[in-house]
């Protein structure tokens, strides 16, 4: 049995709470993957349309890596694990 | 090649030439994945015994690369290949790279591992059809997509494949791995297409 506190925590102000910087998965290039297979998976795993894809997967042959999605650390880690599936080369970063 | 089935789907047909090729490539690449920590279960399928006539010396090469390669402790930072296959989750943060890799490496070990059994299971074993479900297709993508890497590590390629294919000597004894890393994209191209649309 447990006696409630005297004293309830107020909550706290706004102003308080950090807003958290979204989370990051990268893909990252590499001379070894097919441009086909890169954009097949995006569109699978991502569930992201045909265009959009071609358009992630020609950033990451272009400009070296490309933001692929962003949310939570967990999700995005998720993401990577599955990314490392596929044999891409993915990390996680928090936005900046 | 391969072509789009009913059911999104994918087949090929397959010399028995091609099937101990594939079947040569995915055994290392089951092997290097063993997880050091644990014991290694015996390779799941030996090389054909009625392996191709023509290419007796490109198995010898292969096997001698790649026994080379297993041989070596699969320490992660230092096996190029296996830093490859099991990449760090984080660059410039080891102790979060690390704790991920504690608790993921090993399931990625064992879908790797996965994904190569199902490419085994599926290969006609003497030549012939080859028919893919969906998902099946999945796991040969990946299963081919690690030889590729395993390939392209040891062989150093570049973006520039095709000018580096064309300048080697032909008496380079990289020559003929080259060539089986330029057939293994064409094999994933073609199922690629297949199951993409």
């Amino acid at each position: 049995m447990s006696v409630a506190p005297a004293e309830v925590d107020l909550p706290r102000s706004a102003d308080e709470v950090t807003p958290e910087k979204p989370w990051l998965t990268l893909v990252w290039n590499d001379p070894i993957n097919l441009m086909s297979y890169v954009t097949y998976v995006f569109e699978h795993v991502f569930g992201y349309p045909r265009p959009k894809a071609e358009k992630l997967m020609l950033d990451v042959h272009h400009k070296g890596k490309a933001v692929v999605a962003s949310g939570t650390r967990e999700s995005m880690e998720r993401n990577v694990e599955v990314l490392h599936g596929y044999g891409l080369w993915a990390t996680v970063r928090q936005d900046t | 090649m391969f072509r789009p089935t009913k059911g999104g789907g994918a087949s090929a047909w397959l010399s028995a030439g091609e099937v101990t090729l594939l079947r040569t490539l995915v055994v290392p690449v089951m092997e290097l994945l063993n997880d050091p920590a644990r014991p290694a279960p015996p390779p799941p399928l030996a090389v054909a015994e009625d392996g191709p006539t023509a290419s007796d010396d490109l198995f010898a090469d292969l096997e001698k690369m790649f026994n080379e390669a297993a041989a070596e402790p699969p320490e992660m930072p230092d096996d190029p290949v296996l830093a490859r296959l099991l990449p760090d989750a984080y660059q410039d943060d080891p102790e979060a790279a690390g704790e991920f890799r504690k608790y993921t490496e090993s399931s990625l070990r064992e879908a790797k591992k996965y994904f190569a059994q199902a490419l085994l299971e599926t290969l006609p074993p003497k030549g012939g059809r080859v028919k893919l479900t969906a998902d099946q297709a999945r796991d040969w993508l990946r299963a081919l997509n690690d030889v590729r890497l395993m390939f392209g590590v040891r062989l150093e390629v570049t973006e520039d494949f095709e000018d580096q294919l064309t300048s080697l000597d032909p008496k380079d004894p990289r020559l003929a791995a080259f060539e089986v890393y330029g057939w293994l994209g064409a094999v994933q191209e073609s199922l690629v297409r297949a199951i993409a649309g």
